[in-house]
């Protein structure tokens, strides 16, 4: 062993602006911290934070009703607007939309996201990643124009169905009330239907993640305990998983409160919030009503975390 | 009456591993079986196909009697406790120590009852409102054990279930289980891989290897008169001798079995050899000798006088501790 090559008990330091900066970064853990936090949270507080509190701001002003201009005086009168019933009409429409969109999400994305995260390994699961993940690489238009053309009166869906003489169950649910329309294309059916398409990836993947941390062993333990398969799901999988299923429904559930696309180009002439929205701060130029819009599902998200927090839901985390 | 648990050349296979081969296997009603092997012989593999967690690729399995095969685990009487606990994370150390009895539709509060009584049998009352990651790992083998006790199961799975504990702690619940296991009449099968501990505890050791079991008996039996080498080996790390060293020892030309207990050291008489080492063990002392190229351990009670290091010293045995196991292997 030649002196030169033993390297003492402490390394001299590596030198060079990199070397202090790693040194400094490691006495002081707060620093990178510090450093790596600043630019996200300005632009968090300023541009995201900052445009949400203008937003409040303007929801509390009202319009002029002679002259169509802002009046910037606090006042509550545009709050009382909304509850018009032409307007809570808007906001049930999209809450019940969103509700159902969710729990229809979280039915289907559940079976689906339990076979990858339990059973498919190697290439399957690539390819399950693979199938839930390439309607997004697509245009949202280009999907929700397909949709229409899959659900119009001489569509695909209505020439399958014709095929297998099951027109009159078509027929049948769109004569209903409510739920139904000329064609599906033009029926809140077709709306839902879509809005569960389109948002399926954002509970899927999340109730994956949440399924794949679940032990197997944990599975057993309750079998050996004398759990049967639906017991073990409702007092050992479900509780896990709960965390995952409510990360996606926060998904689903207000990308589909927000939407203001896919009803108006799938659905009937009702309003969603979205477009009341989108026609409010435009054409109509009622900016605070369009705010006060704009606050409800912020308000709505914010009770039903709540919601979900008291009942329990991230005590698994 | 049948026996607890049956196996006729039971196999399980994963892929090309024999995880379990051909196991011919009688448990007795009530009685405390004990599986030793070293890690990978299959252990576990055999508490899984009783729990129902495994299918036999062939072979006949019976529980009390009754064939097994096909039998989903939640309609057996059978309980784990799991070698890495397996607790609810989701649930507080009371409700899972009651989570089989809350599955049978036990009332809240007699299930809450017992659930204390199950935990202060293993040393931990009060620990009931607890999350099982506020618990140290000794702890939660514990919630395990109480876990799986408090259903009373006809079969009572244990892989393992001392392995995080201090010693102490080990010592004081192997004395706890095997007065448990006496009092409540439950068959255990006990799997481990510290044979000091099968030896103290089993009323019969199963010693597996590769799959295989290699020995059956009484701790007695498993350790005067091992079958084979492996067993001599495993089962208290004896010497093993060779044939050709047997003859030279002055015995017939058989692999054997000698004791490191059983070999005294003396000033004359038996056998000459050279120390190569020592190690203190604290209510023993190890030698290692070494005789014209044969390697030989002896265990030197405290107290007595310790050869150094290169010293040449003389050894010998009675004659009933030298075991004779054959030619074959
Ligand atoms: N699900 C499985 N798939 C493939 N091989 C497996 C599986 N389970 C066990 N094996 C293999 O079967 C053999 C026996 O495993 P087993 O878990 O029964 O050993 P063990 O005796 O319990 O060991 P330890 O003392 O380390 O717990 C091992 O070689 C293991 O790799
Ligand atoms: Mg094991």
């Amino acid at each position: 062993m030649t002196a030169a090559a033993a390297p003492g008990a402490i390394l001299p330091g590596r030198g060079g602006l990199g070397g202090a900066l790693s040194d400094a970064f490691w006495r002081n853990p707060k620093l990178l911290l510090f450093v790596m936090l600043t630019p996200p949270l300005l632009w968090l507080g300023i541009i995201y934070l900052g445009s949400l509190f203008a937003l409040l701001i303007q929801s509390f002003f009202s319009i002029d009703e002679f002259s169509g201009l802002v009046v910037r005086e606090f006042t509550l009168k545009t709050y009382g607007e909304l509850l018009r019933p032409s307007n809570l009409d808007i906001i049930v429409r999209t809450v019940t939309m969103a509700g159902l969109v969710t729990i229809a999400s979280a039915i289907i994305a559940f079976p689906i996201a339990y076979y990858a995260a339990r059973y498919a390994k190697g290439r399957w699961k690539a390819i399950f990643y693979l199938g839930v993940m390439l309607p997004l690489w697509s245009s949202y238009l280009v999907k929700v124009y397909a949709w229409k053309l899959i659900l119009a009166k001489e569509g695909i869906l209505s020439w399958i169905f014709a095929k297998l003489h099951l027109t009159p169950l078509i027929d049948g649910w769109l004569a209903l009330p409510v739920v139904g329309g000329n064609s599906l294309s033009v029926s809140p059916t077709g709306t839902f239907l879509v809005f569960v398409y389109v948002w399926l990836p954002f509970m899927i993947l999340p109730v994956q993640a949440a399924l794949e941390r679940v032990p197997t062993n944990l599975l057993e333990a309750s079998a050996d305990l004398g759990a049967s398969p639906r017991q073990t799901f409702s007092h050992v999988l479900l509780p896990l998983a709960l965390p995952g299923v409510i990360a996606g429904s926060i998904f689903t559930f207000s990308l589909t409160l927000g939407d203001y696309i896919i009803p108006q180009i799938i659905g009937t002439s009702h309003l969603f919030i979205g477009m009341a929205v989108y026609a409010h701060q435009g054409t109509a130029g009622n900016i605070p009503l369009a705010a006060a819009f704009t606050v409800v599902p912020v308000v709505i998200m914010g009770i039903y975390l709540w919601l979900a927090k008291r009942a329990g839901a991230f005590n698994a985390l | 009456m049948p026996h607890a648990v049956t196996f006729q050349k039971v196999s399980r296979h994963f892929g090309s591993v024999r995880a379990v081969d051909a196991v011919d296997l009688e448990v007795e009603a009530g009685e405390f079986f004990a599986m030793l092997g070293p890690s990978g012989s299959g252990k576990t593999t055999c508490l899984r196909l009783i729990a129902g967690f495994e299918q036999p690729t062939s072979g006949h399995i019976e529980i009390f009697g009754e064939t097994a095969e096909g039998v989903p685990p939640y309609r057996r009487n059978v309980n784990t406790v799991f070698q890495d606990y397996a607790l609810f994370p989701h649930l507080n150390v009371a409700d899972n120590v009651a989570y089989g009895q809350m599955i049978r539709g036990v009332g809240k509060a007699e299930r809450l009852r017992d659930a204390e009584a199950a935990l202060e049998m293993v040393k931990l009352p009060g620990y009931g409102a607890r999350k099982p990651g506020e618990l140290s790992g000794g702890q939660r083998q514990r919630v395990a054990l109480a876990r799986a006790l408090v259903n009373k199961p006809k079969v009572l799975l244990l892989d393992e279930p001392l392995g995080a504990l201090d010693l102490k702690l080990r010592e004081q619940m192997q004395e706890e289980l095997k007065t448990l296991q006496k009092a409540l009449g439950i068959t255990f099968v006990f799997v481990t891989h510290d044979q000091g501990e099968a030896l103290s505890m089993a009323d019969r050791i199963a010693v597996f290897n590769h799959g295989k079991i290699m020995q059956t008996g009484t701790p007695e039996e498993i350790y005067r008169r091992p079958k084979t080498r492996f067993v001599a080996d495993f089962v208290g790390s004896s010497n093993v001798l060779s044939p050709a060293f047997t003859r030279r020892l002055g015995g017939p030309a058989e692999w054997a079995s000698l004791r490191p207990e059983d070999i005294r050291i003396g000033a004359e008489g038996g056998h000459e050899a050279r120390v190569t080492g020592s190690s203190f063990l604290g209510n023993a002392t190890r030698l290692t000798l070494d005789m014209a190229g044969e390697k030989l351990t002896v265990l030197l009670p405290a107290g007595s006088a310790v050869p150094a290091p290169g010293a040449s010293v003389r050894f010998s045995w009675e004659p009933s501790a030298l075991h004779l196991m054959g030619t074959e292997t």
